[in-house]
């Protein structure tokens, strides 16, 4: 084990998966930085400082630094894992996901089944996301309910180091397609990863975070820690929670979600997105379905209004979730009779 | 016209191939027996094959959603093309793509595309894959194509992907097939350029080409020089606009009531590259009538075998909607 932070975490897999794996190239804007400067090439490496070293170490031909042009960077990843690639892309801001969308939902997404099986397209899609920055409505925005909505990608947020290590490497040796949401807010957070060089936490199983009898609460990316101090918040007056992880929202584990309800007969989903048709909405639905039974109180969500991301240090804090509107949805559950 | 015999039998097959699937097409769309949106090639048979008989299976193309003569012109299998656009478990996609999303990968055909303009960062990423490959024994790198028609060299996404491959200096070549209509629209009224759409590559640093599409031999001879460029490391992308006709609608049932009278009778008699090809090659005695004659008795008969074969093909059952996912719910 080796303690370091989230984007440490991340740059290390993908520098030691380059090593690894010839095939795995890097590409997006800034990833070398300096392109075409006084200052030469790695004078950034990445704006989130998750390729730094890269250029010196693999060159241009594997660390393909773009122009600003998220369509043809998505389609070249595209491309590339047709043409038997791992490309690893960076969508600077998971933002510009609007500005790209189509090479990803239409293209990426669909080769495989479009083809008839007959390609894989192992693309990783990394896409730092997520408010708490103060950058305002047009870099702040959480997605996962865009690309858990389509079928062919893969989804995964980490909301810890190690998750960030072990799922990126899984989503780079994976042969389907990968959006990995990386919290902007979550890249300084410190914490204990392997050493292996082979550490991959396989899709589609969630994480328990904390665990208690009185109440499920489930959560993914940033939302996690806010769902673990409000559970140990709790905790101080004798009130247990599950803290489930999703670390995938697609594929999903439903039975790490329905177990803990069975058990709890409480549920309060946490989600970063706007309130409607989102990871909080769906898995509402997946528990009224298939765990009705268990239910003993309406099921809450926390979620952001229905607005766009405000910029103001006030309204930002007042429009994200937080761990007190995590208890207190905890709390309101437990008083229902 | 350096061609040997066999390269032009071979390249009059390819192009009469193309034009009888299209033209069989399109009367089988009429009887209704095939679903969904077909966009037929015919008249373009000339580009598709005059670029894909320069190219190997390292080559790679990236086509449109008038995709039949690119895929057919590279190799894909008749018989499973037919299949698929029939919509049968047995297609080369079985039958989940149909007519605008065959693919072969190993053909190094990286799909039709229903989305205009598409193609051409896909194909980008595939040069810049063929770069990192590095060139062959005799110093050559792989290349990979863009086919666009006048409608894609309007879309952000061409524009992206032409200045993304003269940054990274890949073996990208954009063939742009100018039909002379976007879907519906004029190329005159779409494409707001004095200039023309190799114009448009060249502003972005490429070296350009221009041809006569409906000459077999002009794309054959000019391709030759393009791929000899972009296939040096280090020369970076290239881009062709070849002049051809669309001799059926946008889409097969377009009414195509933006049609001048007597275009399309005009346009069969004058600019249809297989008339053109038979009447050059006539003309220099390389290959005579009834050496065509056979070729075209051959192509009629695969695409007859094709039809027959799809009619009998097996049909995917409702539990192979949920193949090829990683994931269902």
């Amino acid at each position: 084990m080796a303690k370091m932070m989230y984007r440490d975490a991340i740059r290390n897999t993908i520098f030691q998966e380059m090593q690894r794996d010839e095939r795995v190239v890097v590409l997006g804007e800034d990833v070398a930085g300096g392109m075409g400067t006084a200052g030469g090439p790695e004078a950034i490496g990445g704006i989130w400082s998750t390729s730094v070293g890269f250029y010196d170490a693999f060159g241009p031909d594997r660390v393909i630094d773009t122009p600003i042009s998220e369509s043809a960077i998505m389609g070249a990843a595209g491309g590339l894992a047709l043409a038997g690639k791992r490309p690893v892309a960076e969508i600077m801001f998971a933002d510009f996901i609007g500005v790209c969308m189509d090479q990803l939902w239409n293209q990426i997404a669909k080769f495989r089944y479009m083809f008839g099986g007959k390609s894989i397209c192992p693309a990783v899609i990394r896409m730092p996301c997520g408010a708490g920055y103060n950058a305002a409505a047009q870099h702040s925005q959480m997605i996962s309910q865009f690309v858990t909505n389509m079928p062919g990608i893969k989804v995964v947020m980490p909301a810890t180091p190690a998750d960030a290590c072990g799922l990126l490497r899984q989503a780079i040796r994976d042969d389907d397609p990968v959006v990995f949401l990386e919290h902007k807010f979550l890249y300084a957070m410190s914490g204990e990863v392997p050493d292996d060089p082979d550490f991959v936490i396989p899709f589609g199983h969630a994480r328990l975070a904390r665990a208690g009898q009185d109440a499920t609460i489930v959560a993914s990316g940033m939302m996690v820690s806010y769902a673990e101090t409000a559970a140990d918040d709790l905790a101080q007056d004798g009130i247990g929670c599950d803290v489930i992880d999703l670390r995938t929202t697609s594929p999903l584990d439903e039975e790490a979600i329905l177990d803990s309800v069975e058990v709890t007969g409480r549920l309060v989903v946490v989600d970063e997105a706007p309130p409607r048709c989102s990871l909080a909405t769906d898995i509402s639905a997946l528990v009224a379905q298939k765990a009705f039974a268990s239910l003993k109180a309406p099921i809450e969500m926390v979620t952001p209004p229905h607005t766009p991301v405000p910029f103001a240090r006030e309204l930002e804090s007042a429009y994200l979730p937080s761990p007190a509107k995590i208890a207190a949805a905890v709390r309101k559950s437990l008083e229902y009779r | 016209m350096q061609l040997n015999r066999e390269a032009l039998t071979r390249a009059y097959r390819q192009m009469k191939l193309i034009r009888e699937f299209e033209e069989r097409l399109h009367e089988e769309i009429q009887t209704g027996e095939i679903a969904g949106f077909t966009h037929l090639y015919c008249g373009q048979e000339a580009v598709a094959v005059g670029v894909c008989e320069h190219l190997t299976d390292r080559d790679k193309i990236v086509s449109t959603h008038r995709g039949h003569g690119h895929c057919l012109a590279k190799g894909c299998d008749v018989e499973g093309m037919m299949k698929e656009i029939w919509g049968s478990q047995d297609g080369l996609c079985n039958g989940k793509g149909g007519s605008m999303h065959i693919a072969d990968i190993d053909k190094g055909m990286l799909g039709a595309n229903g989305i205009v303009g598409a193609g051409a960062p896909i194909a980008v990423g595939a040069a810049i894959s063929n770069k990192i490959d590095g060139p062959d024994a005799e110093g050559k790198l792989a290349v990979a194509i863009a086919f666009s028609g006048d409608g894609a060299c309007n879309q952000g996404t061409t524009f992206e992907a032409m200045n993304l491959a003269v940054v990274t200096k890949a073996p990208a070549i954009f063939v742009f097939e100018n039909n002379h209509y976007s879907e519906h629209t004029g190329v005159d009224y779409a494409v707001g350029t004095t200039r023309d759409i190799a114009s448009r590559a060249e502003a972005f640093g490429m070296k350009v080409w221009r041809a006569d599409g409906t000459d077999f031999f002009a794309v054959y001879d000019t391709f030759r020089e393009v791929l000899e460029y972009v296939r040096v490391p280090g020369n970076g992308p290239a881009a062709v606009e070849f002049d051809t006709e669309r001799f059926f609608g946008h889409f097969e049932g377009d009414p195509q009531r933006y049609r001048g009278e007597g275009e399309l009778d005009r346009l069969r008699a004058e600019r249809d590259c297989i008339k053109i090809f038979r009447a050059k090659v006539g003309g220099a005695a390389l290959l005579d009538e009834a050496d065509l004659d056979v070729l075209d008795a051959d192509a009629l008969q695969q695409i007859e075998n094709a039809v027959a074969a799809s009619r009998a093909a097996a049909r995917p059952s409702p539990e192979n909607v949920l193949d090829n996912v990683y994931i269902s719910y």
